[in-house]
C-alpha cells in the first residue's frame, strides 16, 4: 500500500469542511449530554444511542460521496505503477481513519468531563469499529454502482435497513413467534446487524441488563458476558472484513 | 513496444472494442483518430489497465499487462481533462508520483512547462489550462519509454501547446513510443508519423501518413482520410 496516498487522503479529509463540521456537531452533542447529566452511565448510554444513529449514516453517505468525488483522481493514480488493491486500501483506510479520528475528537468532551471510564472507552471503541464497518459498506455500495445517484441511494437503503427496518423485523418475529424458544435464533439474527452488535457489546460491559431488552438479555444469558463479548467483537470484525473484501474484489475488476 | 491482439470489450450490449489488432513500435508517433464512441478511449484505457478486456492480449515490452502493473513504470500518461482534488498542492501530487515511480525525474521539465511558479498552489486555485500544463509535465516527468497522450493540446494555451508538440517530436527522436488521440487533422499532420483510425470498435485504417497521402493523390491529410473512409 502506498503510504503517501494514505497520508494524502487522510490529511485532505482532516482539513475538509465536512469532517470539521462532523467533529463540531459530535463535540457539541457530547459536551451538552455530559454537562447536563450527572450520571456517567446515563451519559454513555445517551451518547451510544446518538452515535449508533449518526455514525452509520455519516460513514455511509459521506463514504459514498467521497468514493465518487475522488473517482477521477483514483483513475489517474491507477495509471501509475501501483496495484488496484493498494489504491483501494489507501483510500479506504484514509477515509476510515479520518472519520474515526473525527468521532474520537467529537466525543472527547464527554471523556474529559466524565473522566476516562470503561464505558467511555467502549463507546469510543465501538464508534471506531462502526466507522470502519459502514465506510466499508459505503465503498461496497459505490463499487457496485457506476452511477453516483444509485451508489448513494444504495447506501441510504443500507442505513435504513440496519438502523430502522432490521429492528422492526426482529420485534415482529419476536411477537409472531412469542410461543417458541427464540433465544438462539435472535442471537444469530443480532449478529447480522453491526449496530445491534455494537449496542449489545457496550450494554454487556455496562451491566445494565434492565435496559438490554430481549435480544441483549438472551445474549447475556446464553453466553455469559465475557464469551458474549468475544463473540460480539469477532462478529464486528467480520463486519469490517467482509464488506472490505467484497468491495476490493469488485474494485479490482472494475472498468474506469 | 505495444502489441495488441484480438482485443474485445463490451459494456452491456455496447461493443466498445471488436477484435482490435494493433502494434506500435518505438520511435514513432501514432495518432489514434475516430468519431466519439469509436473505441479510442477504451483502447487507450485498456493499455493503461483501466479497462479490463473481455478477451485478447496486450503486451507492453514483452509483459502481458494482465499479469502485473510494473509495466506502467514505462508509461507516461496525460488524460484529456485534468481533474485533481481541489485541496491537493502541485508539489504534493509530484511527491505522491515520485513515491509510486521507480525512475528518476526529469526536473528540467518543471522549468520547461513553467511549473515552478505554481508548485505550492492547490489545484483548486489553478485554471483548467494550468492543470492541463501540470498533466503534460507529469506525462514526461519520469522520462518514460512510452507516452500515451489523450488529446494533449486541446486545453493547453498556445505556448504550452507548442512546448508539448516539441516535446513529442524530441521524444520521438529519442526513440520513444508515442500514442496520441486527437480530433484535429492539422495536429495529427504536424506531429504524427502514422494514423490508426477507429470506427465501431475496430481499426479501419492503419497506415503511415505518407502512405495515406500518396495512395489517394491528395496532399491534404483530411481529404485523404475521407477518401480512404469512403472506400471502406
Amino acid at each position: 500500500m502506498s503510504l503517501k496516498i494514505l497520508k494524502y487522503v487522510f490529511f485532505d479529509l482532516m482539513r475538509s469542511r465536512f469532517v470539521l463540521t462532523y467533529i463540531g456537531i459530535l463535540a457539541f452533542i457530547s459536551f451538552g449530554v455530559s454537562y447536563f447529566s450527572n450520571d456517567e452511565m446515563k451519559t454513555v448510554l445517551t451518547l451510544l444511542n446518538i452515535v449508533l444513529f449518526i455514525i452509520p449514516l455519516v460513514s455511509l453517505i459521506f463514504g459514498s460521496i467521497h468514493f465518487y468525488d475522488s473517482g477521477e483522481f483514483t483513475e489517474f493514480l491507477l495509471t501509475q505503477p501501483v496495484s488496484r488493491s493498494s489504491v483501494f486500501r489507501a483510500e479506504y483506510l484514509g477515509l476510515s481513519l479520518a472519520l474515526s479520528l473525527a468521532v474520537v475528537a467529537g466525543l472527547l468532551p464527554a471523556v474529559i468531563i466524565d473522566r476516562l471510564s470503561v464505558g467511555n472507552v467502549y463507546l469510543l471503541g465501538i464508534s471506531v469499529i462502526l466507522t470502519f464497518v459502514f465506510t466499508g459498506l459505503a465503498y461496497l455500495a459505490s463499487s457496485m454502482n457506476i452511477e453516483k445517484v444509485r451508489g448513494i441511494g444504495l447506501s441510504i437503503v443500507i442505513w435504513l435497513f440496519m438502523a430502522v427496518i432490521f429492528d422492526i423485523i426482529v420485534i415482529l418475529l419476536i411477537y409472531l413467534f412469542r410461543d417458541y424458544p427464540l433465544e438462539k435464533f435472535i442471537i444469530i439474527l443480532t449478529s447480522l446487524n453491526p449496530i445491534d452488535l455494537g449496542r449489545i457489546l457496550l450494554l454487556l460491559k455496562t451491566d445494565v441488563s434492565a435496559l438490554m431488552g430481549f435480544t441483549g438479555a438472551s445474549f447475556k444469558n446464553f453466553f455469559g458476558s465475557s464469551i458474549g463479548m468475544l463473540l460480539s467483537i469477532a462478529a464486528l470484525f467480520l463486519w469490517v472484513l467482509i464488506p472490505y473484501l467484497l468491495a476490493i474484489r469488485i474494485f479490482r475488476r472494475k472498468n474506469f | 513496444m505495444i502489441s495488441i491482439s484480438n482485443l474485445h470489450k463490451k459494456f452491456g450490449k455496447t461493443i466498445a472494442l471488436n477484435g482490435v489488432d494493433f502494434n506500435c513500435v518505438q520511435g514513432t508517433v501514432t495518432a489514434l483518430m475516430g468519431p466519439n464512441g469509436s473505441g479510442k478511449s477504451t483502447l487507450m484505457k485498456s493499455v493503461l489497465g483501466l479497462v479490463i478486456p473481455d478477451s485478447g492480449k496486450i503486451i507492453v515490452d514483452d509483459a502481458d499487462i494482465l499479469h502485473g502493473f510494473d509495466y506502467r513504470n514505462k508509461i507516461g500518461y496525460m488524460p484529456q481533462t485534468a481533474n485533481y482534488p481541489q485541496n491537493l498542492k502541485v508539489v504534493e501530487l509530484f511527491d505522491i508520483l515520485k513515491d509510486l515511480r521507480t525512475s528518476e525525474t526529469d526536473d528540467e521539465l518543471i522549468r520547461e512547462f513553467r511549473i515552478k511558479e505554481i508548485y505550492e498552489k492547490k489545484f483548486g486555485q489553478l485554471s483548467g489550462g494550468l492543470k492541463q500544463r501540470v498533466s503534460a509535465a507529469i506525462a514526461f516527468l519520469f522520462n518514460p519509454k512510452i507516452l500515451i497522450l489523450d488529446e494533449p493540446t486541446s486545453s493547453l494555451d498556445p505556448l504550452s501547446a507548442e512546448i508539448m508538440k516539441s516535446k513529442i517530436h524530441k521524444s520521438k527522436l529519442e526513440g520513444k513510443l508515442i500514442l496520441v488521440s486527437s480530433h484535429l487533422v492539422s495536429e495529427v499532420d504536424e506531429i504524427a508519423d502514422r494514423l490508426a483510425f477507429m470506427l465501431d470498435g475496430k481499426i479501419v485504417i492503419d497506415k503511415m501518413l505518407a502512405e495515406i497521402r500518396n495512395g489517394n493523390g491528395d496532399v491534404r491529410l483530411g481529404k485523404s482520410i475521407a477518401n480512404l473512409l469512403n472506400k471502406i
